[in-house]
């Protein structure tokens, strides 16, 4: 059925920690290299080596620079200008609790577990219309070029129950390869889960809120630079970095301060 | 939005149709015989071709039947089946006009009424959609159920009353530009409030997932259909109601109105091609784009 369950018993979901993505994108490999191989249709690539690779993806990184806004005020404390982040940004299905992508399916293809909340897609069922991808305001839906059916995250529903794979291995393949940590997986109805914990000590954002689709996952923003950091790095890229530099070239030690001297005198 | 062809003569073609069902469901003009039978044949040409031509852009078009299953919750299968009772139930009533000589007005009453929910429900899956927010509109489904009856009346209708609805048409396809054209900025969507940065600052995208395009990109961010907005508007503006309407009062004769239906299906294939081209999704933003 594409109508929503009310609630679900659990709510399975992702925490993305903006703060320690380096944007490495093996999250995306190792994602590509599971579902793939596993649950529903292959992930195609077409073109792959040619001029106009195209391919199916469930997680991809962006990556974005914050400009901070800073007053006047602060403009005289940090000097030249306030200094840019970057921010890594994996994203993929957010398995929301009101999830749009499940109502506008004609087919009933698309449904969220009542279980554990995680939204799927019956592959048998798709008719490949692309309504879903165009109700959902994350670009979490694709559709596959080859087999023409809609390719989702499905929070790696084969390895998080897969009791044929040890203990540690039972999360999605994205948070398992992650090198940084970056990535947490757990239960968000359970207010004492890892992941429930770091959103409410790390003030847990959701994305694209105003859509109301009320997403389980949750991403920690990045730690803000402080005032004090911006002007210390303004200041390291005008006088301190380039006054050491210039320092150490005038009163170089050893052969090479010798050598200075001599090739001066000549 | 990708400006797909099959989904842009659809919702054309069998809005006309649809559209020409109605009134002859409600009896307006009470035809019999082989007017009837041309007319209702006319009709059902263009909706079963345009439901038709809807499947053409089906990843898998085999498994179209299980649509019909998720009218509970999904505007979609909502139009498959109240477009599929249209045509049922309006077959016994053209039956009897074309062959029979009876008047089931009855069953042309609810073969109408059904008619006109299909092409609300035809709006519906393209107004439901929150993040387009230039179709999240409550003016959607009278644009459409009016292109649909007024483009059918161009057939059936008369002289001023037919000119004054081509001319509340082009008054509902200029408010539904000017409205849209602000409706993004309205929703408040932003590279900001997607990426939840902009508690920080602003953002800017500094590198795409990718080097190449994607399907994303391609069906939601698809750019080229806007380069010609301006002259399509104006091919619109001036096709959809108002020479239509000049022309029906000054030729009001079987060319007149052939000539006044086939200017007009220029100006509403130019409206709809707009209608996907001009639409911006909000997953845009985090590529940077609109």
């Amino acid at each position: 059925m594409t109508t929503l369950p009310e609630t679900t018993e659990k709510k399975l979901g992702l925490v993305i920690d903006l703060d320690t993505c380096v944007g490495c994108h093996a999250c995306v490999i190792n994602c590509k290299e599971w579902n793939t191989s596993n649950y529903g249709a292959p992930l195609a690539d077409t073109d792959a080596y040619g001029a106009d690779p195209v391919g199916t993806f469930l997680n991809r990184v962006h990556t974005f620079e914050v400009t901070p806004a800073v007053t006047e005020a602060d403009r005289q404390v940090i000097g030249e200008s306030p200094i840019a982040q970057v921010v890594h940004f994996p994203k993929s299905c957010l398995h929301c609790e009101d999830a749009p992508c499940v109502t506008v399916c004609p087919t009933g293809a698309s449904y969220k577990r009542t279980e554990d909340g995680i939204v799927l897609v019956n592959e048998d069922d798709c008719i490949g219309c692309g309504l879903c991808a165009w109700g959902c305001p994350y670009g979490a839906r694709e559709m596959d070029p080859v087999e023409q059916v809609m390719k989702k995250c499905t929070l790696c529903v084969d390895r998080i129950y897969n009791e044929n794979l040890p203990q540690e291995d039972r999360e999605p393949a994205c948070v398992r390869t992650c090198p940084a940590g970056a990535r947490h997986f757990g239960d968000f109805a359970d207010p004492n889960s890892n992941v429930s914990q770091l959103v409410a000590e790390r003030g847990g954002i959701s994305l694209m809120e105003e859509q109301g689709t009320k997403p389980v996952n949750q991403y920690l923003p990045p730690r803000q630079k402080t005032l004090a950091d911006m002007a210390a790095k303004n200041s390291s890229f005008q006088g301190g970095c380039g006054a050491a530099l210039e320092a150490e070239a005038k009163d170089a030690p050893g052969f090479f301060g010798w050598l200075d001297k001599a090739l001066e005198k000549l | 939005m990708h400006p797909a062809p099959s989904i842009i003569l659809f919702t054309s073609l069998s809005g006309i149709g649809f559209g020409l069902l109605i009134w002859l469901g409600l009896g307006a003009p009470y035809v019999e015989g082989w007017n009837a039978f041309f007319a209702f044949g006319l009709a059902y040409g263009l909706s079963v071709a345009g439901l038709i031509s809807s499947t053409l852009h089906l990843g898998h078009p085999e498994r179209a039947l299980k649509a019909f299953t998720q009218w509970r919750s999904s505007w979609l299968s909502r139009e498959g089946v109240v477009s599929v009772a249209a045509l049922l139930i309006m077959a016994p009533f053209a039956f009897g006009r074309v062959f029979l000589g009876v008047d089931l007005a009855i069953l042309g009453w609810i073969g109408a009424g059904l008619s006109l929910l299909t092409v609300l429900c035809t709006a519906m899956i393209y107004a439901q959609l929150k993040t387009v927010p230039r179709w999240n509109m409550a003016l959607v489904p009278p644009l459409f159920m009016l292109f649909s009856i007024a483009g059918s009346g161009i057939l059936v209708m008369q002289g001023w009353s037919l000119a004054l609805m081509l001319v509340v048409l082009t008054v509902l396809q200029v408010a539904y530009w000017l409205l849209g054209d602000q409706k993004f900025a309205q929703a408040g969507h932003t590279m900001e409030t997607a990426t939840g940065l902009g508690r920080i600052g602003s953002v800017r995208l500094l590198e795409s997932p990718h080097s190449g395009s994607n399907y994303l990109l391609k069906e939601m961010a698809y750019q080229v259909g806007r380069k010609h907005q301006l002259r399509l508007r104006v091919i619109a503006l001036v096709l959809v109601g108002l020479v239509p309407a000049a022309i029906v009062l000054l030729v009001p004769d079987l060319v007149g109105r052939l000539l006044a239906l086939g200017l007009h299906g220029v100006g509403l294939l130019a409206s709809r091609w707009l209608f996907f081209a001009e639409a911006e999704h909000v997953v845009g933003l985090y590529y940077g784009k609109r």
